[in-house]
């Protein structure tokens, strides 16, 4: 009996440790590349990249992050949150056809990817409040 | 009986560490509060010129008067970053470290170094182009003597930032004014 339930506990184990090989990792390939581009993105009917990426910078530093990298040209910001946790996001922005532009998140949590929607919804909700504070000046 | 209770625990010690691999991204992490007013109130100042270029240059100075490494700079997006690696050794954590050691005879870990990381956003304010508002931002990571990461967190002790902005004012030849 206990020979057994060690057995069912050893196999029990296993199951729940065995997940993809490290190597695997590179390329996170696990989630479906659709979904995840639609949960980090956003449009917004703007053309002024400048202006969006500076929005970017100041909704991360309201959120207690310090900006690690930022380059115009290719419309990338990352920055980090140190908190006792290490969360990390690059944002992006692109124009989108003529009139619009879009943004995306990608995260990375202690050191894993963020895939669940809900944290991204709230970087966005956070960027669209700072997106308006700076439109109107209000500090 | 008692078997059975051990069985119980290990279960549940071994659903504890399959959960912890799944815990997300705290909820609060990535929504303003209450708190992200008054911490950009602390973490700001306005400047009365309308030169972006001259502003990023006296911060420069500055960030090289405190001992900062520029790591990243972006002119077109007014940001520049710098890090500096420091000695983080506390006198009371090394005499604290040594009685533990006295007394059980192992030698406990105590912070060694620390990664301290300044970074600086300017922007103009929107309406006109007159006046510029500096942003900046500090954190650090300290690693033990075992090379352990002990602390990761962001700087907010207000005197840092009355120090750093009188020092910018100083080099920038101008008064600085809170939001």
């Amino acid at each position: 009996m206990r020979i057994k339930s060690l057995v069912l506990l050893f196999a029990f184990s296993l199951v729940i440790t065995g997940c993809a090989s490290t190597q695997e990792r590179l390329l996170d390939s696990e989630q479906s590349q659709v979904k995840l581009r639609s949960i980090q993105t956003r449009t917004y009917d703007t053309t002024d990249k400048e202006k969006l990426l500076r929005s970017a910078l100041s909704t991360l530093q309201d959120l207690n992050f310090v900006i690690d990298k930022a380059d115009y040209t290719i419309g990338t910001i990352t920055a980090k949150k140190l908190n006792n946790y290490a969360l990390v996001m690059t944002v992006t922005v692109m124009p989108k056809g003529e009139k619009q532009l879009k943004v995306r998140a990608n995260a990375q949590y202690q050191s894993k990817p963020v895939a669940d929607p809900q944290p991204y919804q709230n970087f966005f909700t956070s960027l669209e409040k700072a997106k308006f504070l700076e439109e109107h000046d209000v500090q | 009986m008692l078997k059975k209770y051990l069985f119980l625990l290990i279960l549940i010690a071994c659903l504890m560490v399959a959960m912890s691999c799944n815990k997300g991204v705290p909820p609060e992490a990535l929504k303003l509060n209450k708190k992200s007013l008054e911490q950009r109130q602390l973490q700001t100042r306005i400047y009365d010129t309308d030169n972006e270029e001259k502003v990023l240059n006296a911060c420069v100075g500055v960030i090289q008067d405190l001992g900062f490494n520029i790591k990243d700079t972006s002119s077109k997006l007014g940001v520049l970053v710098g890090t500096k690696k420091r000695d983080a050794t506390k006198a009371s954590q090394v005499v604290a470290a040594a009685f533990a050691a006295a007394l059980t005879g192992q030698a406990t870990p105590v912070d060694d170094e620390q990664k301290m990381k300044i970074s600086i956003v300017t922007n103009y304010m929107s309406k006109g182009k007159e006046r510029i508002k500096v942003r900046v931002t500090f954190q650090r990571l300290v690693w033990n003597t075992r090379g352990n990461i002990t602390k990761r967190e962001f700087l907010d002790n207000p005197e840092i930032y009355q120090e750093f902005y009188s020092k910018l004012s100083k080099s920038l030849f101008l008064e600085a004014h809170k939001i």
